[in-house]
């Protein structure tokens, strides 16, 4: 096929739609880079100038270009569909990029931690500006990425159908990427709403709210042009994460901006109202964000990798509307014995242990699709990833209940303890789960039998499983240590250690993590040349082939 | 029983369910919040920032303080008797955002006001190890060098009062002259002390030179928990664990 018999590329609706947006864009960028005395808000402006007349060059040259991104049926579609692989690539690009990004962000301040003198009391590498960076490329950058780019592939292969729109979904993509690089900068510049997860200011939460409604029509057009008649259970829970995040990332950052011209804003809410709203958005942001997208990508994915089906169908219906009806409650435990009301302190511990059910029901029906199939988890390193993340996911899923109970959180809150308890759960399920599906996604789109190493695959598995548990054990026996020093008394009844004796316990295993940290960061980085290498169409010689021939490429059989 | 198909087979229904099943848990925990007046306490002293203070907590915000230090004392004995009385939700009605922490990888400033001299603030704020060796603490010296930029205090206050914080007429038109006056000792501070009782009046950086960061930072630092005056607030009671 070559590109002459393309129809020549027209600009369709959303393309002009989107044409005429960049350009109202720039100008209003330029207006505001112009006009404001705000520095961060004047590089700010100039970053959004810049990518929308980026984004319009690129319109233009595609246009020129003839290319078949600008074409709405492209060719052949006719008598196959013809899928959006393009935007996949660049988000499994993307992810890669961020996740090694975000990896280094977060074992640069772990090592801050162990080592003061690496703030260099400069500004923007200080502690409390960089932790932000890290959680939000973590998070949003990384898992954000991986999710756009799974949830593109999984809902066109699920509903035999390509992402409508032309220019959309590169909106969404490339719209998505400028909120990344907005917000990083903005936190270096000391730009932050003072909200975790929610730290990017008013007009970034702005940009990130026009780019979520176009990703949801996008994800919604694809249901509706879709061959299949039912809507594959891995849709439900990219559905739920889509329309949920939207609704707590729009009231978690109401807020009065100093003018429109600066980079400062007020938020709506105050105080105790504030804190059960912050944490409302905080604690789903794991419910929705890394639990319900996530589980999207086990449900397509672990089925696919082991050849068989979803252990039971009833489990994943009682699964999916048990898990985000009580995801939501859950928020109050972030606030225990604070100056929230007891009531709703005792609702949210109360939804918090119940959600252990629902939790173990989702592990359940990942790990026991394996049924039949538990051999594979010798010979392919990529399905043991994914097996690994769900036993992980089962883990964090019981601690966390447990810390959610009023007597233990009593211990454990402020300390190290819950920060170990989010990595067993962003390191061991959300980021394990992405590497499988990373690992599966490379060769089906690049079109490659197989990947370059399975053993570079086993390598980076067994490394990066040594720095979790380095990391999880430092932080369980420093978090348990710290709280009980601040409530131990002596003889006398007086409190027994000073606040910096606790902060001097804690080196050694602050030392502990930033070291484990880096054997993730080595993992990762391993991955990266591995999945380089395959899409190069490379193939490593290996004394012992691992079952080359156990995964069907599903887009050659298509 | 309804079968599970519809929402299988269509999308907007699928949707809507999601969205309702996701509505109920805030809608009953969250919203009551808003209505039931017991949620605040009756407290005696709480005032909106001074302008200085609002202009050192944003760089509290801005330099990621919440990162590390909590401001929420929890009602647990060792907690009372480490940094004072538990802290209130009326402590906090006038912060946009909140600010009360996740984590103490230092320790709780509900209370720091007025526990150290600015001396040791401001040495400690420079070095914080020259003060405190085991310390892990950044350095932020440059919040000595830099200038207090103000010009637009007048609109922060008006924001604040846009989202509910109960800010005067009066209040916004003086808040640049305030801003001045709370670091002058030889300024005309009877109107600023009427507009924010207990508002502490002195150069706060050691430089009188300088309207700096650093100002404004040590005299939010300074007023932290020092509004309420617990010696009229019964704090016992249920709440006290």
């Amino acid at each position: 096929m070559t590109r002459e018999t393309t129809a020549n590329a027209r600009l369709s609706v959303d393309g002009w739609v989107t044409v005429v947006a960049l350009l109202i864009g720039a100008f209003y960028a330029t207006l505001t880079a112009a006009r404001t005395e705000d520095p961060v808000m004047s590089v700010h402006a100039y970053i959004f100038a810049g990518a929308f007349i980026l984004g319009l060059f690129g319109i233009i040259k595609a246009y020129y270009d003839n290319s078949e991104c600008l074409a709405d049926q492209p060719a052949g579609a006719e008598t196959t569909i013809r899928y959006n692989l393009d935007i996949v690539k660049a988000g499994v690009i993307a992810s890669v990029f961020w996740g090694i990004a975000g990896f280094l962000a977060g074992d640069t301040i772990a090592f801050q931690l162990a080592y003061p003198d690496l703030n260099f009391d400069a500004s923007f590498f200080n502690f409390g500006r960089l932790r932000p960076l890290h959680t939000s490329a973590v998070i949003f950058a990384f898992g954000g990425n991986v999710l756009i780019a799974t949830s593109f592939y999984v809902v066109q292969r699920t509903c035999k159908a390509r992402l409508p729109g032309t220019l959309a979904p590169w909106f969404v993509f490339w719209g998505y990427q400028l909120f990344i690089v907005i917000a990083a900068t903005g936190y270096l510049m000391g730009a932050t709403q003072g909200k975790e997860y929610a730290e990017p200011e008013w007009y970034a939460d702005l940009w990130l709210t026009i780019v979520w409604v176009v990703y949801l029509f996008v994800f919604l057009g694809t249901l509706w042009k879709r061959q299949e008649p039912h809507i594959y259970v891995a849709n439900w829970f990219y559905l739920a994460f889509i329309a949920t995040i939207a609704m707590l990332h729009i009231i978690n950052n109401l807020a009065v901006p100093v003018s429109w011209t600066s980079s400062k804003s007020y938020v709506l809410f105050a105080g105790v109202q504030d804190a059960l709203t912050q944490w409302w958005y905080g604690h789903n942001a794991v419910g929705f964000f890394l639990t319900a997208g996530f589980l999207a990508i086990m449900y397509y994915f672990v089925p696919k990798r082991a050849g068989r089906p979803v252990y039971s169908y009833r489990l994943s219906i009682v699964h999916f509307w048990s898990l985000i009806f009580m995801y939501i409650w859950a928020g109050p435990h972030h606030l225990h014995y604070t100056a929230l009301p007891d009531w709703a302190q005792t609702l949210g511990m109360t939804f918090s242990i119940m959600l252990w059910m629902p939790s173990w029901g989702g592990m359940i029906n990942g790990l026991m699709t394996l049924s039949g199939a538990w051999d594979k988890l010798r010979t392919d390193p990529v399905l043991r990833m994914l097996v690994v993340s769900v036993a992980f996911y089962g883990m964090s899923t019981f601690e966390g209940p447990v810390m959610s109970i009023k007597a233990v959180n009593s211990l454990s809150h402020y300390t190290d303890w819950t920060v170990g308890h989010v990595h067993s759960g962003a390191l061991g399920w959300v980021a394990y789960v992405s590497f499988g599906a990373l690992y599966c996604l490379v060769p089906w789109l690049w079109n490659r039998t197989q990947l370059y190493s399975l053993k570079l695959v086993s390598y980076h598995f067994w490394i990066s499983t040594f720095g979790i548990l380095l990391y999880i054990t430092s932080m369980w026996v420093s978090g348990i240590l710290q709280g009980l020093m601040w409530r131990a008394y002596n003889d006398l009844g007086f409190l027994e250690y000073s606040f910096v004796e606790t902060v001097e316990a804690m080196n050694p295993f602050y030392w502990i993590r930033a070291i484990g940290g880096a054997f993730f960061v080595v993992g990762s980085l391993i991955m990266a040349y591995n999945l380089w290498r395959t899409a190069r169409g490379d193939l490593r010689v290996e004394s012992r082939s691992l079952a080359p021939e156990a995964v069907p490429n599903p887009v050659a059989a298509a | 029983m309804i079968k599970h198909e519809i929402f299988e087979k269509n999308s907007i229904i699928l949707l809507i369910g999601i969205l309702i099943v996701v509505s109920i848990g805030g809608l009953i925990e969250i919203a009551p919040l808003f209505f039931l007046e017991s949620t605040i306490e009756k407290v005696k002293g709480m005032r909106p920032y001074s302008p200085l203070e609002l202009a050192g907590r944003n760089i509290y915000i801005r330099e990621g303080c919440y990162n590390c230090h909590s401001q929420m004392i929890r009602s647990l004995k060792d907690e009372v008797e480490r940094y004072g009385p538990y802290s209130l939700a009326a402590e906090s009605m006038y912060d946009h955002p909140f600010q009360w922490g996740s984590k103490r990888t230092g320790p709780d400033l509900a209370r720091v006001g007025s526990k150290y001299s600015d001396d040791w603030h401001r040495e400690h704020l420079v070095n914080p190890r020259g003060i405190v060796p085991e310390s892990v603490m950044p350095g932020y010296p440059f919040l000595l060098d830099t200038p207090l930029y103000y010009k637009d205090i007048k609109e922060h206050l008006e924001a604040n009062r846009m989202v509910g914080v109960p800010y005067s007429d009066e209040m916004i038109e003086t808040a640049m002259e305030d801003v001045r006056n709370q670091v002058d000792p030889d300024a005309d501070t009877d109107g600023l002390l009427a507009r924010y009782p207990k508002a502490q009046v002195r150069d706060f950086d050691g430089n009188p030179k300088v309207l700096s960061e650093m100002d404004a930072l040590i005299a939010y630092l300074q007023m932290l928990g020092t509004l309420v005056d617990f010696s009229a607030y019964k704090a016992e009671g249920q709440n006290q664990r």
